[in-house]
């Protein structure tokens, strides 16, 4: 069963880089000869956003699944963490392979001036980079290998990641920060469960409330 | 009234009769005619529906200033906005200006000049024969397109206004109307959009004063009924919906320029070595893949002498 859950969902999110390629290369009912007009005037920038939003939501749904499996009380939710995990990296890696191809044409120089000197970049690339160890570990094996104990801390830089790539949406805006600022409210409420679950361990009171279990009679 | 008439001439007598009379005949075909001409039939066959909205403008003038690269399709750079008084996203204001109404109008001319003044939109536009200038125009966001405005230097009404020898500067008020507005709903800039330029910078004859694109009357969404268009700059500097132009002595606070000063400066010209904002060495055409290197004042390179002197790394 799970399986089977885990194919569809796979397909799932697969289906907004579809989307997005869709758009870009498929015909458009005005136009037929032109490539990208499904994603209006400025496909490459359409590229850029999308793949970033689509970066910032995985990692969003990855943070939430442990909040969700204890308030609904469904382990197993674990079973696909790594999964989403793993497409923020995939969707990270577009959002950056699109920067430097579609929009600096592999122009090393400019580049590199960028993540130096632009503060949005700087904070952006970090947060790829931080992506990085965690998808070369997400194997069963690098756990055995680290160890649960020191996976877990080394795991912890998804929060790290997390607060970059909003930061970054923050400061590449000009003026406008209302979108950035939902997915930073989503992160703040994601951070704060952490934050109330680590404080009432570290008082040693019992346990959070018991699971909330749908009574199945 | 202390405007000078200016003198009556019919655009038919500046235009060569028989140019003016075959363009009146092509005009009077197809309301959408003057749009073809830039975009080939393509575009004729799937007009949008904003094109259709637009009025054909009669006795447009040839200008020497037109660059003779590849004009933007129409659909582009009416469905790609920068007008954050409708929304920050580029696509919703071609809708949510629809209803906008720029008829009637009026622009107060006031500050250093002789007598404050109400000019009907209509007067203005008898001013001079309309030009169309086919310029370059680059977003500070790194994105440029090429359109083909109508209008004539913004000197022809500065001359008109009799500003006082001690005013420096002039300001470009745009609409406030948060009823038709709905991004003006939001303090994500300081209402009303407020522009400027230098005098000399004003008078020079690049800078137009538009009303026109594609051989029709702006957009709403392109900042119908008038507004200003400095190729050299960075787009934000050509002030849309304008209201209100007054003369002044000192700079004045521009809205950008208020919202971040870090990053958009009063001048704002384009220029590849100072990446203010964004690295601006290259930008991206609409409708073309690769980027193209940005040129020193967009490539107008006629008002370097403006700024002879000057540090542009300092005044950015």
């Amino acid at each position: 069963m799970i399986r089977w859950i885990k194919v569809v969902v796979f397909l799932a999110c697969l289906f907004p880089l579809g989307l997005l390629l869709w758009r870009f290369f498929g015909p458009h009912p005005t136009d037929m000869t032109t490539w990208g007009v499904g994603l209006g005037a400025n496909p490459l920038e359409a590229l850029e956003h999308g793949t970033g939003d689509w970066t910032l939501r995985f990692i969003l749904i990855t943070l939430s699944i442990t909040p969700l499996r204890k308030l609904l009380g469904i382990p197993s939710l674990i079973k696909f963490r790594r999964m989403f995990g793993l497409f923020a990296f995939f969707y990270g890696c577009l959002h950056f392979a699109t920067y430097l191809t579609l929009d600096k044409f592999f122009n090393l120089q400019e580049i590199l001036a960028d993540i130096g000197k632009r503060k949005y970049i700087t904070v952006g690339f970090t947060a790829f980079v931080l992506l990085v160890p965690l998808a070369l570990t997400s194997t069963a094996a690098s756990i055995r290998r680290l160890g649960g104990k020191r996976w877990r801390a080394l795991h912890r830089l998804i929060y790290a990641a997390a607060i970059a790539g909003v930061i970054h949406y923050i400061w590449l805006v000009k003026a406008d920060i209302r979108k950035p600022l939902e997915y930073g409210a989503v992160l703040a409420v994601l951070l704060a469960y952490r934050i109330i679950e680590w404080i009432r361990a570290s008082v040693r009171q019992p346990a959070p409330p018991a699971r909330v279990k749908v009574a199945v009679e | 009234m202390l405007i000078k008439k200016s003198a009556d001439i019919r655009s038919s007598e500046i235009t060569p009769q028989d140019l003016y009379v075959n363009r009146r005949k092509f005009l009077a075909g197809v309301g959408l005619t003057a749009a073809a001409v830039g975009l080939g039939a393509k575009e004729l066959l799937a007009p949008s529906r904003e094109a259709r909205a637009m009025e054909a403008i009669s006795g447009i003038q040839k200008s020497a200033f037109s660059t003779n690269e590849k004009i933007t399709p129409i659909n582009d750079v009416t469905h790609y906005n920068n007008y954050y008084e409708f929304s920050t996203e580029k696509e919703p204001p071609a809708e949510l200006a629809k209803n906008f109404k720029t008829h009637p109008w009026t622009v107060t001319i006031d500050g250093d000049v002789p007598k404050k003044q109400k000019l009907d939109i209509d007067t203005i536009l008898k001013f001079a024969p309309p030009e169309e200038r086919i310029y370059r125009l680059r977003c500070v966001e790194g994105w440029s397109i090429v359109v083909p405005w109508v209008g004539f230097s913004l000197s022809e009404l500065i001359k008109r206004a009799q500003p006082l020898g001690k005013a420096k500067y002039v300001v470009f008020t745009s609409v406030l109307r948060p009823t038709e507005m709905p991004g003006q709903d939001r303090q994500i800039l300081d209402w009303p959009y407020v522009e400027g330029l230098r005098m000399d910078e004003a008078m020079h004859p690049l800078t137009l004063l538009c009303f026109g694109m594609y051989g029709q009357t702006l957009a709403n969404q392109n900042g119908a009924p008038l507004r200003v268009i400095v190729p050299w700059k960075y787009g934000f500097k050509s002030a849309k919906g304008i209201v209100k132009i007054s003369f002044s002595t000192k700079e004045p606070l521009t809205t950008w320029n208020e919202a971040n000063p870090h990053d958009f400066g009063f001048y704002s010209n384009v220029n590849p070595n100072v990446d203010r904002y964004h690295s601006q060495a290259h930008e991206h055409r609409l409708g073309e893949f690769l980027p193209r290197p940005t040129l020193m004042f967009n490539g107008y390179d006629q008002v370097a002498g403006l700024y002879s002197g000057m540090d542009l790394a300092k005044n950015y």
